[in-house]
């Protein structure tokens, strides 16, 4: 029978709100995070880094090192596999510097010992001598005549002629004839935006513990979004086959787009390789700042003109992110997401993707997306007060809808922006009254969302229920959706059905956990696995009574008969089926791969409330809500949650994160003491509204909801703020010494 | 460097070992005595994932060393429930979604029952100070807070 379980209401599971799997062992601290795995004869490790911005390592000494009680193996550069071309080879530069070192805390060497005492202790004796180089950490001084060459021969075609060499990829895209939609305004307002670097702030510090033997045979257990991408890379940085090589995800504490890449994993293996013993490596807190993967800082150009009557008449933007001293800086996800929420008859949007002396810069949850509404949606909020407009209901003027399309090209297909703005018009934080000093900002983001490479494996047991192996680390709750998925298609309760993540010995490859994807695409893996099971149920059942296999459907977790047998025969529940099926067939299991490409995007409209002191310059956020659209939210609660995590994020990136460096080019707050992410005292309760506008690329019409939530809040903080200070605020973060300098310099002017 | 004798209890068990005078009490749990539910964040006190209590008193375990649990009684995450049965922290957490990645969970649970312990009515924002020195990068403390009020409550009830 062809089984199709596609529905958008009617649910049984999809929706409810049961515990998750796997929050016993979180509660009581049974559960394995990256650092928790311990080896017999295991070693400990750690990694030298550069104390210098930019400067070329003329020797590195290992000697004493070496010498010293219970130390096994150094490691350096020399250790890893040559010949690497494209991103490999990128990503094993960042791993471990070749001749020279491109940021402060770049690694040069490594060292493994018997106790991780030992190791700091050894890692602190390698020498290194170091001829230092200019150093430029600030995009536009990077993109400037003169300033230093981080690498030459770096920029691909995309780069025009005549930029500076640090300036490796560019973006343009737009439609329509921006000049003569500027004409048509009756207001254009030019302004100059600036974002500093962020960290994704996992508390969890990346974490592995590695061994590998001559024979190019090797186990990893690490924190990762995706051990598929760990396992190819490793193998390529140490030139292994790549099915020669296990990867398990532990637990992870978080990863927010941070653990899509590797750090120390092929550190910690080549270690292991050559001292024949398991090794575990685990950075630092300040190695995590210094050497992982923060966000690019942005400057940014934006211009908007509008009618008197609030129809938007042309936009353009051009954006210049530094991502460290590679490239890969998402500068096209900020040009495309920028004007994504509205229908714009003239865009163009520009990016540049510039080098600079910091650290390879990693995905953070909507790479890319959430600076470009900074500046695009202020640009939008000082319309509306020019013009005296409603900040929604121009925005519901503008809005994005089935059919407009796209600032970046395609036409749109079923999107829920209009309902987030309508429920968020309707929502009573719209029209609360103000206290003094407060001010009230809106702001609307977006994000593609994904598909990608997919596997997943679901298994009956005998007594009916079923295991599912997925193979997308659970980063929020993923293992609870995914159960309730596959209980809605087999029919039986949440509780029967176990979900793990997969190692890659054991499932087929899986993209890694990262745009929003696992609740889309490996929810629909999970429901055509449980499916195809289902199938075969329905198969075992027609058997037993004699009649077609199309005969037979299955609801409520049996098999029925139906058309001329309905009636027949009782319904065959599962656990009888499963009972029996070694002699009626063999095991019962269902599996599915292949890349989903019908990611519904995801759009959402934030308020908030910001009370600034006057006196001090400091901001506090009062009333927060979210309205998002989720497709379906499959566990609602973790919906919510996901919207609050993003919005409490977005806080700290408007208010007070950001990477300092001082003049000789070093990181001045790699510590959570300097660089201040929200703590629970900084913030309000945050309301969150679950929008459902079925995505018609799911079957149960789910959108993935993890990155949105982080796009509106640092532009509708900022308007919330320029509100309440009475000055507009174009640079983040927007902390106590900046509000103040705006409210002196507004005073003056 | 030569290791210290050093006699405490953990979670009711009196517990030996032998550590350098270096390490904090949070390797010694983790690595000497297999106790990985307390966790290392940062290591310099800003986080919180370290929570234990020394004594009844809540601290940051990678700022204290292990040798100076000479004597002392230490009580970790592994320790808070009874048995099969979790205590009702453990219970609402889990029913509020109050984690998401978890790591930072052991930590807020052992911060928040001493302070349920020393406040058995806290106000919001008393929750809210208390829980400052724990860092959580995935809630926005949200179901956190509400967990922490919900069970205060109820424990007020049962009492």
């Amino acid at each position: 029978m062809a089984l199709d379980s596609s529905k958008t209401t009617g649910f049984k599971y999809v929706g409810t709100r049961p515990d998750r799997p796997d929050g016993f062992d979180k509660v009581t601290g049974r559960a394995k995070f990256g650092a928790d795995a311990t080896a017999p004869g295991m070693l400990f490790a750690a990694i030298k880094r550069s104390p210098h911005a930019h400067a070329r390592i003329l020797r590195i000494d290992t000697t004493k090192a070496l010498a010293m009680e219970g130390v096994k193996a150094v490691v350096t550069r020399a250790d890893f596999a040559t010949g690497l071309t494209g991103e490999n080879w990128n990503i094993l530069e960042n791993v471990m510097a070749g001749d020279t070192a491109l940021y402060d805390g770049h690694a040069v060497a490594a060292v493994a010992a018997t106790s991780a005492l030992s190791a700091r202790d050894a890692m602190k004796a390698i020498e290194v001598e170091y001829e230092i180089l200019p150093h430029v950490t600030d995009v536009d001084k990077a993109m400037e005549p003169g300033a230093p060459v981080i690498r030459t021969g770096a920029a691909d075609a995309s780069v025009p002629e005549g930029l500076h060499p640090n300036v490796v990829r560019y973006h343009e895209s737009g439609h329509g004839d921006v000049e003569a939609g500027f004409a048509e305004a009756d207001l254009v307002i030019e302004d100059h935006f600036v974002t500093e670097a962020t960290h994704q702030g996992y508390i969890e510090p990346h974490a592995c513990l590695g061994t590998l033997g001559a024979d190019g045979k090797g186990e990893l257990w690490c924190c990762t979004q995706g051990h598929w991408n760990v396992q190819k890379v490793c193998a390529a940085l140490l030139g292994l086959e790549t099915s020669q090589l296990r990867v398990t995800a532990s637990e992870i504490g978080g990863g927010f787009g941070g653990k899509t890449t590797v750090f120390i994993e092929p550190v910690a293996l080549a270690l292991s390789r050559k001292a024949n013993r398991p090794v575990k490596l685990v950075m630092t807190r300040a190695e995590v700042f210094k050497a992982s993967g923060p966000t690019s800082s942005t400057s940014m150009d934006v211009r908007i003109g509008m009618k008197t009557d609030g129809t938007i008449t042309a936009a353009e933007g051009v954006f210049r992110l530094q991502g460290g001293a590679f490239p890969g800086a998402p500068m096209e996800f900020t040009a495309m997401c920028a004007f994504a929420p509205y229908d714009l008859k003239h865009v163009r949007q520009v990016g540049y993707d510039v080098l600079t002396n910091r650290p390879k810069q990693a995905a953070y949850r909507a790479p890319g997306s959430p600076m470009a509404a900074f500046a695009v949606e202020s640009v939008i909020d000082e319309l509306c007060k020019k013009l005296d407009l409603d900040p929604i209901d121009t925005r519901l003027k503008n809005a994005s809808h089935e059919g407009t399309r796209a600032s970046f090209g395609p036409k749109w297909p079923r999107i829920g922006l209009v309902e987030t703005l309508e429920a968020a018009k309707a929502h009573p934080h719209y029209t609360a009254p103000l206290a003094p000093g407060q001010g009230r900002g809106i702001s609307c983001g977006f994000w593609f969302n994904h598909g990608g490479e997919t596997s997943v494996s679901l298994a009956m047991s005998e007594d009916g229920s079923a295991q599912i192996m997925v193979g997308t680390p659970d980063i929020g709750g993923s293992r609870a959706s995914m159960a309730l998925m596959a209980a809605e298609v087999l029919g039986i309760p949440y509780e029967n059905i176990r979900c793990t993540i997969a190692d890659t010995a054991s499932l087929g490859y899986n993209e890694i956990s990262h745009g929003s994807r696992v609740t889309y695409a490996s929810g629909l893996a999970t429901i055509k696995a449980a499916e195809a099971a289902v199938e075969e149920l329905c198969a075992r059942a027609a058997a037993k009574w004699g009649i077609p296999e199309d005969a037979v459907y299955w609801e409520d977790g049996c098999a029925k008969p139906s058309g001329p047998n309905a009636g027949d025969f009782e319904p065959l529940p599962i656990a009888e089926i499963t009972a029996t099926m070694g002699a009626t067939g063999g095991p019962i299991n269902g599996h599915f791969e292949a890349t989903p490409e019908g990611a519904g995007v995801s759009f959402a409209t934030h308020i908030v409330d910001a009370e600034v002191d006057r006196e001090t310059g400091s901001t506090k956020v009062v009333r927060y809500t979210v309205v998002q659209d989720a497709g379906k939210a499959v566990h609602p609660t973790y919906v919510e949650g996901q919207f609050q995590g993003g919005a409490a994020q977005g806080i700290g990136w408007a208010l007070n994160e950001e990477y300092i460096y001082g003049e000789d080019g070093r990181l001045q707050n790699a510590g959570f003491l300097d660089y201040r992410i929200p703590v629970a005292s900084d913030l309000p309760m945050i309301d969150t509204v679950i929008v459902e506008v079925p995505n018609p690329g799911h079957p149960f019409g789910v959108r993935g909801v993890g990155e949105t939530s982080i796009c509106p809040p640092l532009a509708a903080i900022a308007n919330a703020v320029s509100a309440a200070a009475g000055v507009r605020m174009r640079q983040l973060p927007m902390r106590p010494s900046r509000i103040l300098e705006a409210l002196d310099s507004a005073a003056d002017g | 460097m030569s290791k210290l004798h050093v006699t405490t209890k953990v979670n009711g068990d009196t517990v030996e070992f032998l550590c350098d005078p270096r390490e904090t009490l949070l390797d010694v749990l983790r690595d000497r005595l297999g106790l990985t539910g307390a966790k290392e964040g940062c290591g310099t006190g800003d986080c919180g994932a370290c929570s234990v209590t020394v004594d009844g008193r809540l601290v940051c375990s990678c700022l204290m060393l292990g040798v100076e649990a000479e004597g002392k009684e230490i009580a970790t995450v592994e320790g808070i429930a009874t048995g099969e049965e979790l205590h009702p922290l453990q219970k609402k957490f889990i029913e509020y979604a109050a984690l998401q990645c978890g790591i930072c969970t052991p930590g807020i649970l052992v911060a928040t029952k001493s302070l349920l312990e020393k406040n058995p009515d806290p106000t919001e924002s008393e929750v809210r100070y208390w829980l400052a020195g724990n860092l959580c990068r995935c809630t926005g403390y949200d179901k956190i807070i509400r967990a922490v009020m919900d069970t205060a409550a109820e424990m007020r009830e049962a009492s």
